[in-house]
């Protein structure tokens, strides 16, 4: 409740900052967001993703402790940072949301179907696969980005996913590159991270995901890519689709060296 | 004549091997759409066909940041685009301005997420500074604010906004602004409306 009250005063804030020059609105929403960072709901999350990866689950009764997302079996801590890979035994390059639903299938025994019944949560609905992603993602705060981005089939998720970056189409002529392939841009008063730069490819994807305080939900990356290309006016994405996949590892290998510091709170 | 063959097999691995690792710029592109196609879904409005691309489309997306577009494939790219603006048949290119206003304020339209029986708005906002009263701007595009104040009020300043509005690539090749009349995104009275919000000197916009 508190929480609240301080989001309001600090909405509030905003509201009146707007009346205010340019420059400190820039400031107020700078405050805002200083004021989101203490103390973050994806909390919840982390230890509901918690609780399902050690569940037995699915017909086979097996938990996610011999799934492999990166570092071996079972292995959580630092593994997002290694995502997008190749995985020998699905014979391609998986992120960790893809690699999920391969683990739900191949060890718990759900169809793909079952396992990617609710991928995105909402109103009356929990998404288990977002809190998973907020256990696994939350376990390699403080790590350093390290994808290999070496073997043939990621060195081509690498170079597609390159080119979809830059792939002007729809009625729009966006591209992701159209809103994110410049310094200092400014979208309404939101600011947007030029993602062909190290530095905010860094602190970009190092801040995904995120709970989105206008949503009241802990959004993955493939949220993320889903709702940009919404607003690109795309047709709709699909859950960890080839594409999908592909632009994450180009978005997530040029953010190498950044650390990694999510999920984390975004308005 | 084994050894012959032998490096005839040899050297054909070689050139096996060599196409196999060097792949082209296009062919990287062929692979990127088609990756596309295999990864979105069909969602209302949002038809597949929106992968495809024109030749503005393709040309803009091969070349960019360090990757200069050459000045003749930029200029070939404005003359064609030139040639397919549509100005208005009456020879008016202004409408009203707080229409305009509403447009430029309106960030709805061609989404999956939108009703298309809904007008589309055009979200000027999100790109540039308009009027003094919206601080909630955008940086993407250069500031409009007394856009017809600073040009002047003249019919070939009316003519010139119609036709940037309508088709951007018209005037600067490669430019992130949607074409909104040619692409369907405004009708030919929002244009107009727009244009009045650019030009007529009551607009806030020359205010």
């Amino acid at each position: 409740m508190a929480r609240t009250i301080g989001l309001m005063a600090a909405l509030f804030t905003l509201a009146l900052a707007a009346q205010a020059q340019d420059k400190s609105v820039v400031e107020e929403i700078e405050k805002y967001r200083a004021a989101l960072g203490d103390g973050n709901p994806a909390e919840l999350w982390e230890a509901r993703g918690e609780d399902i990866w050690k569940q037995a689950r699915g017909p086979k009764k097996a938990s996610f402790e011999k799934c492999d997302i990166g570092l071996g079996p079972g292995v959580v801590k630092g593994a997002y940072t290694v995502l997008p890979k190749y995985f020998a035994d699905s014979d391609k390059v998986e992120d960790l949301e893809s690699r999920l639903v391969t683990c739900m299938v191949t060890l718990q025994g759900l169809t793909p179907e079952q396992a990617k019944k609710d991928v995105f949560g909402g109103p009356g609905k929990k998404s288990d696969l977002e809190a998973l992603v907020a256990y696994v993602t939350g376990s390699s705060r403080g790590i350093k980005m390290n994808v290999a981005a070496t073997h043939p089939k990621e060195v081509e998720a690498y170079e597609i996913g390159k080119r979809i970056f830059y792939h002007r189409g729809g009625p729009h002529d966006f591209a992701c590159s159209t809103c994110h392939g410049d310094d200092n841009l400014r979208i309404r008063l939101q600011d947007l991270p030029n993602l062909s730069k190290l530095a905010d490819a860094q602190r970009a994807y190092t801040t995904w995901p995120a709970y989105r305080v206008s949503q009241g939900e802990v959004r993955s990356f493939q949220w993320r890519l889903y709702d940009c290309f919404r607003q690109q006016r795309f047709p709709e994405l699909e859950y960890t689709s080839p594409a999908s996949i592909a632009l994450t590892m180009f978005l997530a290998k040029n953010a190498n060296g950044g650390v990694y510091n999510a999920p984390s709170i975004k308005r | 004549m084994k050894k012959i063959i032998g490096t005839v097999v040899v050297l054909g691995l070689i050139a096996a091997g060599c196409a196999s690792t060097y792949v082209s710029e296009e062919q990287r592109e062929a692979q990127a759409l088609a990756m596309m196609k295999a990864s979105f879904k069909v969602n209302g409005q949002a038809t597949l066909d929106r992968l495809d691309q024109d030749d503005m489309q393709k040309m803009c997306s091969r070349y960019h940041g360090d990757n200069k577009m050459p000045k003749d494939v930029g200029d070939k790219l404005e003359k064609d685009q030139q040639a397919l603006i549509k100005y208005p048949a009456d020879g008016k290119y202004l409408g009203d301005w707080k229409s305009g206003e509403r447009i430029a304020q309106s960030g709805v339209g061609k989404q999956f997420s939108d009703n298309p029986a809904n007008p589309n708005g055009a979200n000027c906002y999100a790109c540039h500074q308009l009027s003094k009263a919206e601080l909630a701007y955008g940086t993407i595009g250069p500031s409009l604010y007394n856009f017809a104040k600073v040009r002047g009020y003249t019919p070939q300043m009316q003519k010139y906004a119609y036709g940037k509005v309508y088709n951007s690539q018209a005037f600067s090749a490669c430019s992130s602004m949607p074409r909104f009349g040619h692409s369907g995104i405004l009708t030919e009275a929002q244009i107009k409306d727009v244009v009045a919000l650019l030009m007529d000197p009551e607009s806030p916009v020359n205010k």
